[in-house]
């Protein structure tokens, strides 16, 4: 017995990816001339999100299937 | 560089999470089986992203963009003929025996195999080369930090050591095994976006050919010997590397990777704490499918590097340093946040890879120095306190060793010394011990004596370049290729010897080789398990894949 990996795994991208994504959201659209106009933190950062969810999902279905 | 107080954000988060796993894995490390193996308890993913997480420290991120934009795409045989082959072989044919054995550790198999002395031998100098590692991953962390957002290098080593320390101490292996699983996806989210905005800005490969046609002619060569990875082996005067291809196929390739991925205790710690037999050998197999394309991640920034960045960047002190090729090009194409991921994937994956050191020194050392030689039959409970305090002393002389390392220059290269010094000779003596029963104790100790003085004899007796001392007995075009042929002259030597001495000495028994050798050990049956869960054939898959990719980029 230990402690599900995914869940930590699974926190951290959640929250940083909702972190970087927000901040995509706001940030002056001058800053992203460096990455050829692309707003690398939203995407990046929606990305992050999603696997992380997904993560957090698989602690919840895998879970209740061990229970 | 500046950073924002959105890469600060990103940096903080990063660390809670890191000290908040050690925290909550701290009430499972019970027992010494625990805090050293995992409980034995991991599913193959996990472990397999360890796997190669743990080699993904300072020579890996900052030493393979180096290498991109110092030779080019020619980098990729470090991993579609060096590492893939290998970690192929180890699942499928080593790991039966390594896990099956129940050895707790790499040289605890060679006890079991063949003596005390072949395992005090290994032990001792695997526990120094894992503190070089250590050591020489913290110095390039703090000297990078120190380049690039002007942290002291002292505060960063310091800091970065005690981080890890910490989570060690709470978590154990799976601490450090864990941590390194989070610290693959962070490089993954952290640069892939690096070789998609990079690639974008070149033009694609096609624009990113051109550019780089330039400077190879520039420096001498044919144009594309950057993006062309077999085509300019014919001689080693052909290509940036200054190796032909039978020194990159025999020295990187067959002894150097598989001396490393098939016997350093690093990795197959990983590979241990696995769950099951199947788990474990599959923990290789499946490490080999992000490892192949590892190369789009790390390698293709560095040649982006090159191609993209004015000359004069890498020049730092009036001296030329691709090692800044991956920060440079995080600082040309990421914005704030961005920023602060990449630098939190670095931060990330240097002290990722200390902790492997670290945690795979403080095994070494309890159970195959202080259990064997000095306190045998202790309880469980001083075995774990003992633990502990290796980590600390590790964690120590790690710093120490970081401090030694500043006086070394090119760190890909001293690595490859070291390695090719101790590790070239092992994988002889893995391999004829594993599938050859006569092979005997003294045969192998001596074969790896002899091995690893035939490397630092052929050290001695041959130089790179112009400057040759009298005794000098043939002179390398590179560096690399010293390296290279010093292991070949390595393992050969100790192949030789290690048969010679076995036939004149008495062999071992058969009854007591029962799981230990290839021809005395019950055969696997994977009755009942579907193919995609079978090692040899998620190998065959991995294989094909890997010789695609070397006639692609041919």
């Amino acid at each position: 017995m230990t402690l599900d990996l995914r869940l930590p795994l699974g926190l951290l991208f959640a929250v940083l990816g909702l972190l970087l994504a927000l901040y995509g959201l706001v940030s002056d659209a001058a800053i992203y001339q460096v990455s050829s106009g692309v707003n690398v933190n939203l995407w990046t950062g929606a990305a992050m999100f999603v696997f992380g969810a997904l993560m957090l999902i698989g602690v919840k279905l895998g879970s209740r299937r061990a229970d | 560089m500046i950073l924002h107080g959105i890469d600060y954000a990103i940096l903080v988060v990063y660390f809670a999470f890191v000290l908040g796993i050690g925290a909550a894995l701290k009430r499972f490390m019970k027992t010494s089986l625990d805090f050293f193996e995992s409980g034995r308890s991991l599913a193959a993913w996990i472990t397999g992203l360890a796997f190669i997480s743990a080699n993904l420290g300072a020579q890996e991120v900052i030493g393979m963009a180096a290498s991109g934009a110092k030779y080019g795409i020619m980098t990729s045989h470090f991993y579609w003929v060096g590492a893939i082959p290998a970690m192929i072989f180890v699942g499928v044919f080593m790991m039966p025996f390594y896990y099956g054995s129940r050895a707790h550790s790499v040289p605890e198999y060679l006890r079991l195999r063949f003596d005390e002395k072949t395992r005090a031998l290994n032990a001792i100098s695997f526990a120094i080369m894992t503190l070089f590692s250590s050591g020489i991953s913290m110095y390039v962390m703090g000297r990078l930090f120190q380049l690039l957002l002007g942290w002291d290098i002292n505060v960063s080593i310091v800091a970065s050591a005690a981080v890890v320390l910490v989570y060690i101490l709470l978590g154990g292996l799976t601490s450090s095994i864990y941590n390194e699983v989070v610290q693959f996806f962070l490089i993954v989210f952290g640069f892939l976006p690096l070789a998609f905005i990079g690639l974008g800005a070149a033009g694609g490969w096609t624009g990113l050919q051109t550019r780089l046609s330039t400077v190879a002619t520039d420096a001498g060569f044919a144009s594309g010997a950057w993006t062309q990875s077999w085509q300019h082996m014919g001689t080693p005067q052909a290509n940036p590397m200054g190796v032909e291809w039978f020194g990159m196929a025999m020295g990187l390739g067959f002894v150097l990777s598989f001396g490393y991925w098939c016997t350093d205790f690093l990795v197959i710690q990983r590979a241990m704490a696995a769950k099951s037999m199947n788990a474990a050998r599959r923990t290789p197999v499946l490490a080999a499918i992000p490892k192949m394309f590892f190369p789009f991640i790390v390698i293709l920034p560095g040649m982006l590097a090159i191609a993209l960045l004015p000359a004069g960047a890498f020049v730092f002190n009036g001296k030329t340093d691709y090692n800044m090729a991956m920060p440079l090009m995080l600082q040309k194409f990421y914005p704030p946040g961005l920023l602060g991921l990449g630098l939190t994937a670095l931060l990330a994956s240097f002290m990722s890879g200390m902790a492997g050191n670290v945690t795979a020194f403080n095994t070494v050392w309890t159970y195959d120095i202080y259990k064997a030689y000095i306190r045998p039959n202790a309880k469980d409970a001083d075995y774990m306190r003992m633990g502990k305090l290796a980590t600390v002393f590790g964690t120590l002389a790690s710093i120490a060793t970081a401090y030694v390392a500043m006086m070394f220059g090119n760190i890909m290269d001293l690595l490859q010394l070291v390695f090719s010094f101790i590790n070239a000779p092992l994988f002889a003596t893995f391999l004829l011990g594993m599938f050859w029963a006569r092979t005997s104790a003294h045969g192998a100790f001596w074969g790896l004596i002899s091995g690893t003085s035939a490397a630092a004899v052929h050290y001695a007796l041959t130089s790179v370049g112009p400057a040759a001392a009298s005794t000098t007995l043939h002179i390398y075009p590179s560096d690399m290729a010293q390296n290279f042929w010093g292991a070949i002259w390595a393992w050969s030597s100790c192949f030789v010897v290690t048969i010679l001495v076995s036939l004149l000495t008495k062999a071992r028994n058969p009854a007591d080789l029962k799981g230990l050798v290839y021809s005395l050990t019950p055969r696997i049956t994977e009755e009942g398990v579907p193919w995609y869960r079978r090692p040899a054939v998620l190998a065959l898959v991995v294989g094909v894949l890997t010789i695609g990719l070397n006639i692609y980029f041919w």
